[in-house]
């Protein structure tokens, strides 16, 4: 499978990006990895007419402490996300929900700032993102802006990004030693979730139970409310409105969703 | 568009649309077919190269965003018309059926090596998800690897 044709423009610099993305407007898209993207592409899913490389911007790589945050910037592959002692000592949950994207290739490929701008709420990052309570920093036309994870994703593959908006890094709080919890059910090894679950510092997120990764509010109130885990994980479907496909129905989701979510308060790392 | 790149250590430079997947421009403008494509779909792992010593699945890379990169097929691997001790030791143990996937599984096996140089056997079979082997024959390729890592470990540590 080939991609429709398409004119390619590598930017020099984060501005210049910018200014592309100015110049050529809807018609342009981003690339970076290009594992979402240029499978999309391939299936004529996708057709941009223009595409603005930002794959090899230093500006944008890289993985550093910022006070009580961790600031990655938006091209830093999964591997390397999955393997920064920085991130494994300070966001654990972040490099194991990193190192659970796709395989060593895609790990190599992907990038952190490309799998949330594409915001698949079946995906490891957007979860993990909403579960650590991050945000996205985003420079466009008019200056840059802070996008809190709970607003950043606003539909199925949408994000609160403007057309001429540049994702360029992300910000996580640093939590050494706070405990958490991974659960993704998959029906092949390195499939997308049927549903997933992040839970870590009373915040519960879930992947795939809905248009965008959701809090399981109602369990997150019954811990702070001294709930156990388990009564808690009974509620984690409480006010999800899961879709329905051929591998799942809404009840069987909401099922996994109550017991991934027992699990993933149950068996904390840390 | 031109671009220049690394390919098993030769410079080139090449006109090439850019919609051009690597696998395709290593196969039909580079000759090297080691590479195969099998899925299309980033699933398989049979066009997996290295780029920069890392493995990629050549099927979801453009070959402009490799430019000024290196890019290593299973044709580069061996030296001086000898085998790399991946390859021999995918050949001493059969890590291979039908044939199809072994040029991807074996740049992901030395991209695992080069990553983890002592890997358990758990290590190989997670660092392998990446390549499927429709013959089914993983057993005998975690064989191989497990055989490469030892004999690539001795000969750094006589």
């Amino acid at each position: 499978m080939i991609p429709a044709p398409f004119e390619y423009v590598a930017a020099d610099s984060p501005e210049h990006a910018l200014e592309l993305l100015a110049e050529f407007g809807d018609d342009a898209k981003l690339l970076a990895g290009g594992h979402s993207l240029l499978p999309m592409m391939k299936l004529r899913l996708a057709y941009p007419s223009v595409l603005i490389d930002i794959g090899r911007l230093r500006e944008l790589a890289g993985i550093r402490a910022d006070g009580d945050d961790l600031v990655i910037g938006a091209t830093t592959c999964h591997a390397d996300v999955a393997a920064s002692d920085l991130v494994r000592s300070q966001a654990p949950l972040l490099a194991h929900s990193a190192a659970q994207v796709g395989d060593p290739q895609i790990r190599h490929r992907g990038t952190i700032g490309g799998s949330l701008a594409h915001a698949d709420p079946a995906a490891d990052l957007p979860m993990a993102l909403v579960a650590l309570g991050g945000s996205v920093e985003i420079t466009g036309p008019t200056g840059t802006r802070t996008a809190a994870a709970d607003d950043f994703f606003t539909g199925f593959l949408e994000t609160s990004l403007e057309p001429g908006e540049l994702l360029t890094a992300v910000r996580v709080p640093r939590r050494p030693g706070v405990g958490w919890g991974y659960q993704k059910f998959v029906r092949r090894a390195n499939d997308w979730a049927i549903v997933g679950v992040a839970a870590t510092g009373g915040r519960i997120a879930l992947a795939n139970m809905g248009q965008v990764p959701v809090r399981a509010r109602a369990a997150e109130q019954a811990l702070a409310d001294g709930a156990s885990p388990a009564e808690a994980a009974g509620l984690a479907a409480e006010g999800t409105a899961p879709a329905e496909d051929i591998h799942a129905d809404r009840s069987y989701r909401e099922h996994l969703a109550r017991v991934l979510t027992r699990r993933a308060l149950e068996h904390q790392a840390g | 568009m031109q671009v220049q790149l690394t390919v098993n250590g030769q410079g080139r430079s090449d006109d090439v649309e850019p919609r051009l997947l690597l696998v395709h421009y290593l196969r039909q403008q580079c000759g090297l077919r080691a590479a195969n494509v099998g899925c299309d779909t980033t699933s398989c792992g049979a066009c997996t190269v290295l780029l920069n010593g890392r493995s990629v699945k050549s099927c979801t890379v453009l070959t402009v965003q490799a430019a000024d990169q290196e890019v290593t097929t299973a044709e580069g691997l061996a030296a001086d018309g000898e085998l790399h001790p991946v390859q021999q030791a995918f050949r001493q143990e059969h890590g291979l059926q039908c044939g199809f996937c072994t040029p991807g599984m074996v740049m992901a096996a030395v991209g695992l090596l080069a990553e983890n140089p002592h890997p358990d056997e758990a290590e190989v079979r997670e660092g392998l998800e990446g390549n499927f082997c429709r013959c089914t024959g993983y057993h005998n390729i975690v064989r191989a690897v497990l055989a490469a890592a030892e004999a690539m470990g001795a000969e750094v540590t006589p």
